[in-house]
């Protein structure tokens, strides 16, 4: 991991990774939403209204995911103070959040056909509610502070424990839906998912992870661009050369 | 220990003398409480089926209210530093100001509530739970409640900050602590929930001050 | 052109799933509109720095 801790080497990475990732992102939306909206059949009991499931379940399986790589990033962070490890957790978190937002109103959008309302206490809703709201402290907490290292560090630490908390409040959310709730089961999808539907939602998925990937990149770039110009602009260091160049810049300040 | 015991009886003697904020805090929830009725109708048997989450909602936004002073006051005068830089651990010194905000805020609402359910007719069977799950329960906000303010100390709009922060992550204690007293009502054993209220509280009595310290740490580079 | 509308209707839920699809256009553009206006700004700064400056590159 060490050997990525360099900044310039994941620009120069990144440079290359990020534009396959944008275009394998593209074809698999393209290949995923036609798919989707012509090819997967309507759905026994839910007719049409499954095709909004091919970005519901993607958009929420993205809201964990980045929130797990949230976590992940943020105790790299702490534990090992990896130069990009902060970078990469405040810029996936406006990404997870867009997901989570994409999947509470998809959801919603599903819910008032199937169950007639556009909002069910639902143990998975609750919790991806509640998810949202971590996911907005988080990035509200980064930003609250003039110093924007203390955001970072403030941030990382919130990431941990939100992430302990998470399963906590779910299994809470859980029980006290079985309580309130009657014991019908909302099986969204159907108990198994049939091959037909399988393979589009999977691309779906596929095309939402690489978007991800591509726009994490761009704005860890960005991040790592932006730390460089204001370092520029305090007269702090030059312009970082190039690796290379490095032993024949004798004239900088480091 | 004795430093410790210190440090608890220091924030204790200085919330006395301050009496006005547990007063306020006390006051507040008090006051909200009171609101539900106007909000949705004197109709006993309405009141009464709402009256265990009423009450413990309310409390928690008074708990809320009341965590700005754990840090704040301390961090702006400096006080914080010294006790940061003391030979106690500050993990140590977070739980032990804790014990002292429990002891001035949560105790204090666990007291009064049962007054605010019986003016929400909260049936018979619900009041003994109330306080236990409250009193077991109020420890865990004052803990959770710590590491949102050390998080957000120092911040612009700290206050709502921490409100964002704390909220979701009481959650748990809310849900259980509700659902107890209405089971309690319905005729029901409660003991599941106390058991798992004493778990939340076990693992917070480490968590939360470890999550504290490093959470101030930074604030008082 | 029966078919088209028979399709857009989406057996009666078409207001349902087209503003999914909307929403979810929206939300995937916005981030990465959002996202590439910010990368522009960081360049377009960096580079009038980079050519302000003196080049020290030997």
């Amino acid at each position: 991991m060490q050997r990525f801790a360099n900044p310039g080497r994941f620009m120069r990475l990144s440079d290359g990774l990020m534009p396959w990732c944008a275009a394998g992102a593209v074809i698999c939306l393209a290949v995923g939403l036609y798919l989707v909206l012509f090819v997967a059949p309507p759905d026994y009991q839910q007719g049409e209204a499954v095709r909004i499931m091919f970005v519901h379940v993607p958009a929420a399986w993205m809201a964990s995911f980045v929130y797990g790589f949230l976590a992940l990033a943020s105790a790299v962070a702490l534990i090992w103070r990896h130069p990009l490890a902060d970078i990469a957790a405040q810029a996936a978190a406006p990404l997870g959040a867009g997901f989570t937002l994409l999947c509470l109103i998809t959801g919603s959008l599903w819910g008032e056909p199937m169950w007639g309302t556009w909002w069910v206490w639902d143990a998975r809703l609750t919790s991806v509610l509640v998810l949202f709201f971590l996911y907005v402290g988080y990035i509200a907490l980064v930003n609250g502070f003039d110093d924007p290292t203390r955001g970072a560090r403030a941030g990382a630490v919130l990431a941990l424990v939100g992430v302990v908390n998470l399963p906590i409040i779910k299994f809470s959310v859980d029980w006290w839906n079985t309580l309130h709730q009657p014991a019908s089961v909302f099986r969204l999808g159907g108990p198994t998912i049939d091959k037909s539907m399988l393979v589009p939602l999977l691309i779906m998925a596929i095309a939402f992870m690489l978007y991800f990937a591509a726009l994490l990149m761009l704005r860890m770039r960005t991040a790592i661009l932006a730390s460089r110009v204001r370092a520029a602009r305090l007269g702090e260091i030059e312009p970082m050369p190039e690796p290379s160049a490095r032993p024949q810049a004798a004239g900088s300040v480091t | 220990m004795t430093a410790f015991l210190a440090l608890v009886a220091r924030d204790l003697r200085l919330a006395l003398r301050q009496g006005s904020d547990a007063a306020l805090v006390v006051a507040f929830f008090v006051l909200a409480v009171v609101l539900f009725p106007f909000g949705v109708g004197p109709e006993p048997q309405l009141l009464a089926r709402i009256a265990a989450g009423i009450v413990w909602v309310t409390a928690l936004l008074a708990a809320l209210l009341s965590l700005d002073r754990l840090f704040q006051q301390d961090y702006e005068d400096g006080s914080l530093e010294v006790i940061a830089l003391a030979p106690l651990p500050l993990e140590a010194a977070v739980l032990a100001k804790c014990l002292a905000h429990w002891l001035t805020t949560g105790l204090p609402l666990a007291a009064v509530a049962p007054a605010l359910a019986a003016l929400l007719q909260l049936d018979g069977p619900g009041y003994l739970p109330l306080v236990l799950t409250m009193a077991l329960g109020t420890p865990s906000l004052s803990l959770v409640g710590a590491v949102g303010a050390a998080l957000s100390l120092g911040a612009r709009r700290a206050g709502v900050l921490l409100s964002l922060l704390v909220l979701p992550l009481y959650i748990p204690v809310l849900i259980f602590g509700v659902a107890a007293v209405e089971q309690a009502v319905a005729g029901f054993a409660i003991r599941p929930h106390l058991l798992i209220l004493t778990a939340l509280l076990v693992a917070a009595l480490p968590l939360a001050p470890w999550a504290a310290a490093a959470a101030l740490r930074p604030a008082l580079e | 052109m029966d078919a088209l509308t028979h399709y857009l209707a989406m057996g009666g839920y078409a207001r349902f799933v087209w503003p999914a699809y909307g929403i979810a256009v929206l939300v995937l553009g916005v981030m990465a509109v959002q996202s590439y206006r910010a990368w522009r700004r960081q360049h377009r700064l960096w580079s009038a720095l980079e050519a302000a400056r003196p080049q020290r590159r030997r």
